[in-house]
């Protein structure tokens, strides 16, 4: 099973991130599994929240919060310290939206905002850390994350939001082997 | 069929979409509230040609559906936890009077100490008012049970309100891949609702009437028959579904790795899950060890349990209740059934998950362990040194 662990404030669309990834993962093969679910309570614009995605060629019945992610996802940098590198399994990758450099092994950053104020002309990076995390994990095709997109998001947004994804996706195929 | 990504709400909603109710009453409330939602949207898309009514309190959203029935129409509600308690009046009410109402209620914990987060307490405090009880461990096997609920409460023989249960956020909230079926398979599974059993110019009959102690206990002997009926028409019902959507269940209980098992845990709703992934990852290693889920809770599957059991050396309740002051509610009930049957083996019960709290897969393997000692221990997963070994 993979697991991914999403951070991000409350309005970054870090839940949507994590349905479109499940969504994406059975589009692509149906006889797939995938769970998705936030950390569930009262909800909060700017609060920290945290979502999970797991994805399994088998059915999934656990349905426990991630506690050792394969991968861990920051929408948000403020919400990043090193400390994250401990709820990593063995192998375990972080994806960090940030400007700034950040010397860790197992950590993987992107100008998410840039690419988002260029492409989606809004502030919102769930789409964006999508599309990078698209590049790392090889079960995962482009073209299912677009077919996702055009499940789950209202038709005026599938324009930018495929661009998005693309665009990120392809700058992180470039680092991805430094 | 289509797979989709859904979430439990989102799943029962679209299984009562296709049993094409006549008549919603609901008021909101966490974490039920996507289901009454989702209900509205579609009749106000024209996709569900139903009455949809916004009513001021749970108490009335049951009153309510009592009176679609009572004129002969198909009703839904859905309900959580306080809403269940305050709704609690009109329970006992629905099941007498025989009107086959079904409710979705997301399990979620009573107050106090305030919680929303999901356990069996709600549900389970209201086992004794005349429903029909099931749980559900997925969402797929929600959106079915909303399909089958009302086969089979609206069977003749039947006739009784049935509750289908979604443990709250665990279940209600999380997404997950769902096969919703077409319109034209769900019509040939389900047909319209028929019934004498209601207010007619044509042939007037009196509904909902009072009846004394000479009389009393014949009509609750005979809504115990009713509930009773409920496990053949569970079959009845689950062979159809199975010849029209191609997914089999197993009545009132699902057994699973239990044939040759030396230790048995028995648990009911969506934990059955991690515990499958237990018994599978323990079976690799040779661990005779099994599951059986119950599906229903009223009626109670006595039967199935005592045939389940029968080989085992020791069982363990694994449930997200207790009775204060005596034991888990689902525990009581399963020891009845092995009293009845003869049988007398070690049985242990697990108290866990209340007001949310997670239940981790270590923990689920400590049970499996803690079965091997054989004996007869009551406690609380997650506080080890709080054990009440009476």
């Amino acid at each position: 099973m993979t697991e991914i662990l999403w951070h991000g404030r409350g309005g970054q669309g870090a839940f949507t991130a994590a349905k479109l990834l499940g969504t994406a993962y059975i589009l692509q093969d149906q006889s797939r599994s995938a769970l998705a679910f936030p950390s569930f309570g009262p909800e909060r614009r700017g609060a920290p929240i945290r979502a999970f995605t797991k994805l399994d060629s088998k059915p999934i019945g656990n349905r426990s919060e991630i506690e050792r992610a394969d991968y861990t996802i920051f929408l948000d940098d403020t919400l990043f310290s090193a400390d994250a590198c401990s709820a990593l399994k063995p192998g375990g990758k972080i994806l960090l939206n940030t400007k700034h450099k950040v010397d860790n092994e197992h950590v993987f950053t992107l100008d998410g905002d840039r690419l988002a104020a260029e492409i989606l002309k809004r502030p919102i990076t769930n789409t964006v850390m999508l599309g990078a995390f698209c590049a790392l994990y090889e079960e995962l095709s482009l073209d299912s994350l677009e077919e996702a997109v055009k499940q789950m998001m209202p038709e005026k947004l599938w324009e930018a939001n495929i661009a998005v994804v693309r665009a990120a996706a392809a700058m992180m195929e470039g680092r991805k082997n430094r | 069929m289509a797979k989709k990504f859904l979430s439990g709400n989102d799943a029962f909603a679209e299984g009562i979409r296709l049993a094409k109710p006549q008549v919603i009453s609901a008021y909101p409330i966490t974490p039920q509230t996507i289901v009454v939602e989702r209900l509205s949207e579609m009749v106000e898309q024209g996709l569900l040609p139903a009455e949809f009514i916004h009513v001021e309190s749970e108490h009335s959203a049951l009153s309510c559906a009592m009176g679609a029935c009572a004129v002969g129409a198909r009703a839904f509600t859905a309900t959580s936890s306080q809403g269940l308690l305050y709704m609690a009046e009109c329970l006992p009410y629905a099941a007498g009077g025989r009107f086959p109402i079904v409710m979705m209620n997301a399990n979620r914990s009573t107050a106090l100490p305030w919680n929303i987060y999901g356990d069996q307490r709600d549900s389970i405090s209201q086992l004794d008012c005349g429903w029909i009880q099931s749980y559900a461990e997925n969402a797929q096997e929600a959106l079915d049970f909303a399909l089958m609920s009302y086969y089979i409460a609206e069977h003749k023989e039947v006739s009784t309100p049935f509750m289908v249960n979604l443990d709250g956020f665990v279940l209600t909230h999380t997404y997950e891949v769902v096969e919703v079926p077409s319109e034209e398979q769900a019509n040939a599974f389900l047909p319209a609702y028929e019934t004498e059993n209601k207010l007619d110019l044509q042939h007037p009959r009196n509904l909902c009437f009072s009846a004394g102690p000479e009389h009393n206990l014949l009509f609750k002997y005979k809504e115990h028959q009713g509930l009773l009926k409920v496990q053949s028409v569970v079959q009845e019902a689950e062979e159809k579904f199975a010849r029209i959507f191609g997914r089999s269940y197993t009545g009132l209980t699902e057994s699973y790795c239990t044939e040759d098992a030396d230790y048995l845990l028995i648990t009911l709703g969506s934990i059955a899950g991690l515990v499958k992934e237990r018994v599978d990852r323990l079976r690799a290693r040779g661990e005779k060890v099994g599951l059986l889920r119950i599906r229903y809770l009223r009626p109670f599957p006595n039967a199935e349990i005592a045939e389940a059991v029968k080989r085992v050396k020791s069982i363990a309740v694994l449930e997200k209740d207790v009775s204060f002051g005596n034991e888990g509610t689902v525990y009581t009930n399963v020891n009845s059934a092995l009293q009845k049957a003869g049988i007398s083996i070690p049985s242990s019960n697990y108290i866990g998950g209340l007001g949310g709290k997670n239940i981790a897969a270590e923990e689920i393997d400590a049970i499996f362990d803690e079965l091997k000692q054989e004996r007869t221990k009551i406690c609380f997963v997650g506080l080890e040194n709080e054990t009440d070994d009476r």
